[in-house]
């Protein structure tokens, strides 16, 4: 959905989001519905400004949100409250599944498949009864905000240790993109949806025990608010109302954190909310083009438009590549057409039929190659070269120690940015310097700080949080060197490819056969960003632009950079850069900007109509067929073929978008369907269980399996754990941004208007905790874990509070992060308390949630620092963190 | 011309006009000889839709160039207050917009009534018109229609954390403007009391004039500022930076009779949903300053967000300012004639 | 005489309609000649909100090719002419006092920045991509080609727009480097 459409739900919940502090004009729209009559519930483990203007706010236990949505799901199975047409017709919950699966409610905690030895499932037994379901190629990494990248390997329980940088065996999910899995064949339907191995049965039984009281135990919040939320959400969907669910990297920021969205989806499915106009789950994605750095991937699995990044072991060449996707249904059907394009794209007279249109160009992965996996090289001293365009990991990343330490030892750094920021200077000023454990002599990396320029002096297109492209234009020359990121690569390209130019060695031939032609303009010759969108959006046999990827062919007479950004520059206009006033157009708005794919703003808005066409109620009425026109209609773009009648039967050799029915609207999926059950794709498991965090200071209620069996870990001495349930690390420790600055700091900690308004780092404590370590308001506190120790300002509130789980009182502390050594306010970096461990499917680490300890007073200093955080290791058994010369650990496996 | 029998008043304190107190139908009208000029324009900030983003206070700062506040650039005198998240503290010299957080909170009784749904009858918040989904978007999301106290019940607890952003009021009668010996201070075509910075000469007579603290002299220049309902921004037919900003249209900028009439609205719809503590601030114009430009929808009596309960203009009583008065046509006298001096020149 | 009079304070105010001195008669040259920043302009240029991803819309305004102000366009469906803090703050953003806008060098165990032209960074960087790609490439691991290099990695942020996204996976996977990530994954 978009931010908008917001305006039209009945119930809106936001929850893994602060949505009026971190979006606060997005928020608008969750106004503009509780002027209408909407009820707005703010799940959160703190009272914040989002809760201030909230109906409900509901205090739950960082980490604990599968628990809290299972029980809705329960709540919504137990009392028949599922919109019961939409389930049958539009999901898969009449599938059968075979009998050997087993659930995490027969086997304490793990599904069937599940290898102890190595930590991985094999996902076979989840299929559906006679079928094959496989991951193909075509199947790729979601494109839904919040998911990026994909998926990993083997983990055993307790998680695995990092150095699979050589790992050659490629999961499910590893392969997994956007769109559905192959289904071979159909799959036996029960449509009463009474058979005991049918998938809704099975989901029943799989949340039977996610009780109000169960809630209770794991999250600490009151059945009475959990049924009160249960009820107002229900009441508020099915034909005639719809509600929605808003989430951001409260949500991602988990070692289960794609359960959690799945949690959430699987509720809005039951429900009937997809698809719908005020219905949905939006993600509120934290940065200008988030969204389009994943469409438009630097991302080490994706190429552009979600299509995977080739691995060794399995796609030798195009053919293999496109694998099962050749022929299959749904519209990842046309994935060769869209890869052959890129190719063309990117070299094109080089690419031909007979080379395979350069296939074998593309670099192939061999396992997890992702940021944190890096870092690790990192200090092995194996990756010599590094760029950081924009980004500030020293204090953006978790353990920001663990960045530090991968920096001083590259060889050479390139930093463009538009400060200087802590990952520039961190051989100058970084907190190790103080305690000894590098020292600026011997840290031998090169650093070229390359000056960027800021969004008003180039030309170019943001993807916001609703997959809209909007162009901002040039208004201003950047100063002196300051040159945009479009400069930097273009000319660092055309240097390379000069300096290059006559070799005879075939690794070069990639970098030659490179279509790098941009035009320049201006004294500074920048490429025209202009040129640049055209050929992400593509072009035809004749060399003008394409309408849209349903013109993309795979004999190579197209081009298309980006296959679901094709259409941007359609009728070679730039699309992204319409700016037609809203008061001239409908509530939707198509003519401001440009949505992927071919400007639909509602994806999945066939599902606003029931399986007849018809729209399931007057008032949620959006996308329906005209009989009469022969064609669906509405004011968004419909996400389907526009004359395919509802009651299309496709024949059984159809292939792609043709194998799809009239009435199944989820037509990226190979069955239409939406999925309450992943047969396919997951590397944790089909339907999310709550998992204890890694660190928590409690055992988990529902199973004795603690937490994710399939979680992802980096062992070293730099990035130790907090035992689970260790009384040295009792309080749970969540961090988050505040309205007044971005992300790491460097955007706001250098803006005096908006340092002013949160001139210092804090901790928010609860008024019993701050009795229970003496912490004084406005005085100073020492956050500690067996990463490192910070210091904070104290502000005492009654927003935190603490949660009585598991018959004791927790309590938690909260962070904003935003803080680092360098700028007009400056304050240590929360993220230095945070380890890394991760999401299975995404690589993404658990910043939202770990343990730790707090006491009152300033950390202390230089060494004393360094024995300080060794002497809690050791209480805790987390194992030494003492580090070698220039902090060059190994990465170790678990014993 | 207007004869000089209309002074009379100010000489003799009879003030059948409501020249220094009680309520003005027309205040511009009495220092302008424009019958054609604007209706006067104002500020009602409805803090029940505030989020304390302090878009305000920024915007307010980028438009006007304010220094940073208080520290004259030094960051190292730059702290939390401890006031929860207001880091402002209170209007001044360089802040023109403040922002007050207020954190309150009780036990509630469990079990809580049931959420209703939009439209039902005996819903807890009855609405006058469930949603519709085919209407447009309008362009203006109404705060009047919004049903949106900060009232929110959090487990076992009901906590309220109020915001409300602060401004100068643009008094009805604004004693700043009174006091004024040069003349500094003056009241817009618009009803806006703003400064003149090239005639403000630092005597500072404005500051205790001021009945809610608001106008406040520069440390390093001596000279009083505050906020000028972005007078030059009128001019160009935007409106302020304050109100373009602000993302929940809590403040709202207007005609000041539409703005009453919207809040009047407004504070009917809270009422009737029996949020409790919903006043209006500031629009009772037979107050202690006539009522103001800049009026307010409170959860809470006045004092919980720092603001005066009954405040009073300080020129009421004139005769105790008259020698003010006097001195300062004097000095206005000689300043008129240096500025002369240096037109002439 | 009767324009020296007219500029005079008190004969504008017993003369003009206001007798108390409150406007018209002391109204100021500079009062008098006020122009908004937005009116007085050279030129406007749209634009789109750098900092979340709401994707609120700006109007930038430039005098003598200097940004004087930014403030959100009402034309925009999405923010209807609002903005946050950050959003507001905007042009402190492009003119902010701390901000650097020259190229810096430290050479390897170096303790402290050194200038360095444009140019000659570019250069050196062009170098060290081809000395670092020669020196890590790797044809194939464990007997499958792979084609690529694991010595140069690249970690990008997502203010970076989708033409300088596209640019960058281009030219890094020609250059065989599979380690490119992004924000979007943190």
């Amino acid at each position: 959905m978009f931010q908008q459409d917001l305006a039209n739900s009945d119930c809106i919940v936001i929850e893994g989001s602060n949505m009026a502090e971190a979006h606060p004009v997005g928020f608008q729209w969750v106004m503009e519905a509780k002027a209408r009559g909407a009820t707005v519930i703010h799940v959160d483990p703190r009272f914040t400004r989002t809760s201030a203007l909230a109906d409900v706010h509901a205090p739950i236990r960082a980490g604990t949100d599968i628990a809290f949505l299972g029980g809705l799901i329960n709540h919504v199975l137990r009392n028949g409250k599922e919109f019961r047409d939409y389930v049958v017709n539009y999901t898969n919950a009449a599938a059968i599944l075979r009998e050997d699966f087993a659930d995490t409610e027969d086997l304490d905690g793990v599904f069937s498949g599940y290898d102890p030895e190595k930590g991985v499932y094999d996902e076979s037994s989840w299929q559906y009864e006679g079928t094959q379901v496989t991951a193909a190629a075509g199947q790729r990494q979601s494109p839904q905000p919040g998911a990026s990248g994909a998926p990993g390997t083997n983990r055993e329980e307790g998680g695995r240790g990092a150095g699979d940088e050589e790992t050659h065996e490629v999961s499910r999910s590893e392969e997994a993109g956007s769109g559905g899995i192959t289904v071979g064949g159909k799959p036996k339907r029960d449509e009463t949806l009474e058979h005991p191995r049918c998938v809704f049965q099975v989901l029943k039984r799989h949340y039977a025990r996610y009780t109000p009281e169960m809630v209770h135990e794991v999250c600490g919040l009151e059945p009475a608010v959990f049924t009160r939320i249960a009820e107002a959400l229900t009441a508020n969907s099915g034909r005639e109302r719809t509600s929605a669910f808003v989430y951001s990297v409260g949500w991602t920021h988990h070692t289960v954190g794609v359960q959690y969205i799945r949690t959430a989806s699987v509720l809005q499915m039951l429900l009937g909310n997809m698809g719908r106009p005020g219905g949905g789950i939006l993600a509120l994605r934290g940065h200008a083009s988030i969204q389009g750095s994943t469409d438009i991937p630097t991302l080490y699995n994706l190429l552009p438009g979600y299509i995977p990044m080739p691995h060794a072991s399995e796609h030798r060449d195009l053919d293999d590549f496109i694998g099962e996707a050749a022929g299959s249904v749904g519209y990842w059907g046309n994935m060769k057409k869209y890869a052959v394009s890129l190719l063309k794209a990117w070299w094109g007279d080089a690419a031909t039929p007979e080379n395979d249109f350069a296939f074998g160009h593309l670099p192939r992965l061999t396992g997890n190659h992702s940021t944190y996996q890096t870092i690790a090289q990192q200090i092995q001293g194996k990756v010599p070269g590094y760029f950081l365009a924009g980004e500030n990991p020293v204090v953006g990343h978790a353990n920001g120690k663990l960045a530090r330490l991968g920096l001083a030892n590259v060889e050479w750094l390139v930093v463009r940015d538009l400060q200087l920021i802590e990952s520039a200077t961190f051989w100058q000023n970084g907190p190790e310097l103080e305690t000894g454990e590098l020292r600026t002599e011997d840290i031998g990396t090169e650093v070229f700080f390359m000056p960027a320029a800021t969004h008003v002096e180039k030309d170019g297109s943001f993807t916001n949080t609703q997959r809209l492209l909007q162009w901002h234009h040039q208004a201003v020359e950047p100063p002196d060197d300051a040159r945009s990121d479009l400069w930097f690569y273009f000319h660092l390209g055309r240097l390379i490819r000069e300096k290059l130019a006559g070799s005879t060695d075939p690794r070069d031939r990639p970098l030659l056969d490179l279509t790098w032609d941009y035009p320049t303009h201006g004294p500074l010759r920048e490429p025209s960003a202009d040129a640049v969108l055209r050929e992400i959006s593509g072009t035809g046999p004749d060399g003008t632009a394409v309408s849209g990827y349903t013109e993309l062919a795979d004999d190579g007479s197209t081009a298309c950079g980006c296959w679901i950004y094709s259409g941007v520059y359609a009728d070679e206009v730039n699309q992204a850069a319409r700016r037609k006033p809203h008061r001239e157009q409908t509530w939707v708005a198509p003519e401001w900007g440009w949505a992927w794919p071919m400007n639909r703003r509602t994806l999945y808005n066939r599902a606003s109509a029931d399986p007849a066409g018809k729209p399931w109620s007057e008032r949620k009425a959006y996308v329906y067929w005209d009989e009469d026109a022969g064609r669906w209609t509405g004011p968004d773009v419909p996400d389907f073929q526009a004359t395919k009648r509802p009651d299309y039967v496709p024949p059984d050799d159809a292939q792609a978008e043709d194998g799809i029915g009239g009435a199944d609207p989820f037509i990226m999926q190979n069955d239409g369907k939406a999925w309450l059950f992943v047969p396919s794709g997951l590397a944790d498991g089909p339907m999310p269980s709550h998992y204890e965090p890694a660190e928590s200071p409690v055992p988990n209620p529902l199973y004795s399996r603690q937490a994710n069996p399939a979680r992802e870990e980096l062992r070293g001495a730099w990035n130790r754990p907090n035992p689970a349930q260790s009384e040295v690390f009792p309080y749970v420790v969540t961090t988050y941004r505040l309205t007044e600055h971005h992300t790491a700091g460097g955007m706001s900690r250098n803006l005096p208007y908006l340092t002013e308004l949160q001139p210092e780092f804090f901790c928010e404590v609860s008024p019993q905790l701050a009795a229970e370590r003496g912490l004084e308001h406005l005085g100073w506190a020492t956050i500690v874990s067996a990463r490192n120790a910070i210091e904070a300002r104290v502000l005492v509130t009654e927003r935190m509070r603490p949660l009585r789980v598991a018959g004791r009182e927790v309590h938690q502390v909260g962070l904003p992060y935003h803080w680092g050594s360098n700028g007009l306010t400056t304050g240590d970096s929360a993220n230095e308390v945070l380890g890394v461990v991760m999401d299975p499917n995404v690589h993404i680490q658990e910043s939202k949630v770990a343990t730790c300890d707090v006491q009152p007073g300033r950390r202390p200093r230089g060494p004393a620092l360094v024995e300080y955080v060794e002497a809690y290791r050791q209480r805790a058994g987390s194992g030494s963190g003492r580090l070698p010369h220039n902090g060059r650990a190994p990465i170790e496996e678990k014993s | 011309m207007t004869s000089i029998s209309s002074l009379s008043s100010a000489f003799t304190g009879d003030d059948p006009g409501n020249r220094l107190f009680g309520p003005v139908p027309d205040v511009v009208g009495q220092s302008t000889s424009d019958a054609d000029h604007p209706a006067r324009v104002g500020f009602f900030t409805d803090t029940s839709v505030c989020i304390g983003c302090k878009a305000c206070e920024v915007a307010c700062k980028e438009w006007n160039t304010l220094p940073m506040d208080g520290a004259d650039g030094r960051v190292d005198v730059l702290g939390l207050t401890g006031e929860s998240y207001d880091n402002t503290g209170m209007l001044g010299a360089n802040s023109w917009r403040h922002v007050a957080f207020v954190e309150q909170s009780r036990a509630v009784d469990l079990p809580m009534p049931t959420v209703g749904r939009p439209g039902d009858v005996g819903s807890p918040r009855p609405l006058a018109e469930p949603p519709v989904v085919h209407a447009e978007v309008p362009a203006s999301a109404t705060t009047a229609e919004q049903t949106a106290p900060q009232q929110t019940q959090s487990g076992d607890r009901e906590i309220r954390w109020l915001m409300s952003s602060d401004v100068c009021k643009h008094c009805t009668h604004a004693g700043c403007l009174d006091v004024c010996p040069t003349g500094s201070l003056f009241r817009t075509e618009y009803g806006s009391v703003v400064v003149q910075e090239d005639i403000c000469n630092g005597c500072g007579y404005c500051v205790p004039a001021c009945p809610y603290g608001v106008i406040d002299q520069r440390e390093d220049d001596g000279r009083v500022f505050k906020c000028t309902l972005c007078y030059d921004r009128l001019t160009d037919g935007l409106m302020p930076a304050c109100a373009t900003a602000c993302p929940t249209e809590s403040i709202q900028f207007g005609d000041l009779d539409e703005l009453q009439a919207r809040a009047d609205a407004r504070l009917a719809a809270l009422q009737a949903d029996g949020v409790e503590g919903a006043r209006l601030y500031g629009r009772d114009e037979s107050d202690g300053v006539g009522g103001v430009g800049a009026f307010f929808l409170l959860l809470d009596e006045p004092e919980v967000y720092g603001l005066p309960p009954d405040p009073v203009v300080t020129t009421r009583d004139l005769p105790s300012m008259w020698r003010h008065a006097a001195a300062g046509a004097a000095m206005a006298f000689g300043l008129a004639l240096s500025a002369f001096a240096g037109h002439r020149r | 005489m009767k324009t020296w009079l007219n500029a005079w304070p008190v004969f504008r105010q017993l003369t003009d309609g206001d007798p108390f001195g409150r406007g018209d008669a002391v109204r100021s040259a500079k009062t008098d000649s006020l122009v908004a920043r937005t009116a007085s302009a050279d030129r406007v240029a749209k634009s789109i909100c750098p900092y979340c991803a709401v994707g609120c819309g700006q109007r930038v305004y430039v005098k003598d090719e200097q940004v004087v102000q930014i403030e959100g366009d009402p034309d925009s469906p999405i923010s209807r002419g609002r903005l946050c803090p950050k959003g507001a703050a905007s042009r402190n953003l492009v003119t902010s006092p701390t901000r650097q806008t020259t190229v810096l060098y430290r050479r390897p165990h170096g303790t402290d920045w050194e200038p360095l032209e444009l140019d000659t960074a570019m250069d050196m960087i062009a170098d060290r991509v081809i000395a670092t790609r020669r020196e890590t490439w790797q044809d194939e691991v464990d007997g499958m080609t792979v084609n690529r290099t694991m010595g140069i990695a690249s970690l990008g942020g997502a203010t970076l727009d989708n033409e300088e996204n596209y640019l960058m996976k281009k030219i890094y996977t020609a250059m065989g480097a599979v380690q490119v990530e992004n924000q979007a994954r943190i």
